[in-house]
């Protein structure tokens, strides 16, 4: 029996969502309502929908973080969930799910417009029963990563490239700041409202986004690998693969082990 | 610098005209003379006279906005234009009129009467003339002034419409009462109202200068109504205007970017929810006005600046307003930490300006 999870943080609409649903495709058995973006990937990996609804604007995580969290925690030997992102308005969103061939539904969703999109949905569990099942994961991080990758910017619209990161000294009240060069630098994490900048002795804390951060370092220096995580190349001792295909840094000079997002993992591979 | 060459044509052509008339009264006043020096004098006389002053402003920086350097730069640069256009003007006219043989057949000429006369006229024309183009000049940049001032409005109205109909909010809104048709009737009519009011105010508030505050709260628990069937149990309100407030008279909508700010980036992002209250008070002849949320706070790299995602227009629109219409008396002040954050906004009891 087919399965299908809502991600919709508007009650009223996850209620509409469910009936409409109900009526365009009987035979469909829902899971429930997730009301934000991380319980939407807690409740995933849990109920192994497969169709999953999933709002673009959530709290917690946005509905294209939360299905790149999904893709980078998702066990190998289930199938991936088929996704199809719901929006109010947003014409960039809705212009990259046409590139990549995304399902996607606009808010309010009408009935036509539903009705097609479950028998594109139908078409494609048909076509995956016979198939590979690690082959709908790997479809998934390559889509998501067509999402999520930056809409090509100018380099003269680039800011300068950073030389030296400005922190304020821990329990200083902001009246001190430290000068910590960017050759220091081994990696940058992304931490609820602050970057943490961390150094082979110290950690910083830091204001300045990432989004804001990574047009201004050398990204043949800096590579991003997660979502959260932006690494200094030369600062990795190894990459480790696990059984399920995840994978893991290793640094020269600190001894956390940092995860690898399968949507950038394409980038370590051997010479 | 982009000089307008055909203006600048204009204006020779019309000091050239000037000048073709202030010779006819000269001949006019000695019929006997002959027509031809007093001629050349003009227009040599002038052109130069112009040619200093017209095209010599432009080399003036402070003349940059106003095409006019201010004060006794201005004076100076026509005093000294005067006098160059004179001297160059009668050197060349002299040279004419020697070498086409102008003089001839003119009685011998008192030489300091000759001067005095030559001076005066050319010292009164040329102050005229510069009057008549400073003051066309300067109507003319007032006209572009008012033009740009009245587009700069029309542009903030516009903002202010987009940011209230923006579609994001428009299409979830219509999604929910579409919902609600089916699944409670009532309550879908009664959402409706507050749309229909929320559009109407929105729609409104491009045109009318002031309304009373008790008006700008009803807009406000209509949008907090919508929000909240949106929001669900994820959203409390609460609104407080005492009475004697009801009358203040305030530009309409000035609190409704507080209000969707705190919705946007402090609630309606936050996982559980939360409340927001908008208070009115008098404190020390002062109408205090407090937007509190227990949303997400400000980010942090956006605090004092004031600008918070996209809430940065919302603000940058309300501080406009209470500029505009209380001038330094009105202060907007913003909070934000863990628990929230509270908008303070104050201006005086008494009248706008």
């Amino acid at each position: 029996m087919t399965t299908a999870l809502i991600a919709e943080d508007e009650p009223l609409l996850a209620q509409a969502l469910q009936q409409e649903l109900t009526r365009a495709w009987p035979a469909l058995q829902l899971l429930g309502v997730a009301g934000d973006g991380k319980s939407a990937v807690t409740q995933a990996l849990a109920l192994r929908p497969d169709v999953l609804f999933l709002d673009v604007r959530m709290p917690g995580a946005t509905g294209l973080e939360a299905a790149t969290d999904l893709a980078d925690q998702w066990p190998a030997e289930a199938p991936f969930p088929l996704l199809v992102f719901v929006t109010a308005y947003d014409q960039y969103a809705v212009l990259a799910f046409e590139a990549q061939a995304v399902d996607y539904l606009l808010k309010p969703v009408l009935p036509e417009r539903l009705k097609s999109c479950v028998a594109r949905l139908q078409a494609r569990l048909a076509q995956r029963g016979a198939g590979d099942q690690t082959q709908a994961l790997e479809q998934a991080v390559a889509q998501l990563r067509q999402l999520i990758a930056p809409a090509g910017q100018p380099t003269s619209a680039r800011p300068a490239p950073l030389q030296v990161i400005q922190a304020s000294a821990p329990g200083s009240g902001g009246q001190t700041l430290l000068m910590v060069p960017l050759a220091e630098v081994l990696y940058f994490e992304a931490a609820d409202k602050y970057v943490r900048v961390l150094t082979a002795a110290a950690e910083h804390l830091i204001r300045t986004p990432l989004k804001e951060l990574l047009p201004q370092l050398d990204e043949n220096l800096f590579w991003q690998v997660h979502r959260s995580l932006v690494v200094r190349a030369d600062a990795i001792a190894s990459v480790e693969r696990d059984e399920a295909g995840r994978l893991t840094l290793r640094l020269r000079q600190r001894p956390e082990k940092l995860p690898v997002s399968r949507l950038y993992a394409q980038r370590f591979h051997a010479m | 610098m982009k000089i307008d060459w055909i203006g600048k044509l204009q204006h020779l052509l019309q000091t050239l005209a000037f000048c073709l008339a202030i010779a006819t009264l000269q001949v006019m006043f000695q019929p006997e003379r002959p027509y031809a020096p007093p001629l050349a004098y003009s227009l040599c006389i002038g052109a130069f006279t112009w040619a200093f002053i017209d095209l010599g402003r432009h080399l003036f920086p402070s003349a940059a906005e106003t095409g006019w350097p201010p004060g006794w730069t201005g004076l100076a640069l026509v005093a000294g234009g005067i006098v160059g256009g004179y001297f160059l003007g009668n050197a060349l006219a002299d040279l004419a009129c020697r070498s086409f043989g102008w003089y001839e057949g003119s009685a011998p000429l008192d030489r300091a009467v000759e001067l005095r006369n030559s001076v005066l006229i050319t010292a009164l024309a040329g102050i005229a003339g510069s009057y008549y183009f400073y003051t066309v000049n300067k109507s003319a940049y007032l006209e572009r002034k008012m033009t740009e001032a009245r587009r700069l409005a029309n542009e903030s109205r516009l903002k202010l419409l987009e940011s209230q109909l923006e579609p994001h909010m428009l299409f979830n809104t219509l999604a929910n009462l579409r919902a609600l048709v089916s699944l409670d009737p009532p309550r879908a009519q009664a959402m409706l109202d507050h749309l229909i009011a929320f559009l109407r105010s929105s729609l409104d508030a491009s045109s009318a200068s002031r309304h009373p505050l008790s008006r700008e709260f009803d807009r406000l628990r209509d949008y907090l109504a919508l929000m909240g069937v949106r929001m669900g149990p994820r959203l409390n309100t609460a609104l407080n205007l005492p009475p004697e407030l009801a009358q203040v008279q305030v530009p309409p909508l000035l609190l409704q970017p507080l209000v969707e700010n705190a919705i946007k980036h402090g609630l309606e992002p936050k996982v559980e929810g939360g409340s927001i209250e908008v208070s009115a008070r008098r404190v020390d002849g002062m109408v205090e006005i407090v937007v509190r949320d227990t949303g997400l706070g400000l980010a942090p790299a956006q605090d004092a600046a004031g600008s918070r995602g996209g809430g940065g227009l919302g603000l940058a629109l309300v501080r406009e307003r209470l500029a505009s219409a209380w001038g330094p008396a009105a202060s907007l002040v913003l909070k934000g930490d863990a628990q929230g954050t509270v908008a303070t906004l104050r201006f005086p009891a008494g009248a706008t300006t």
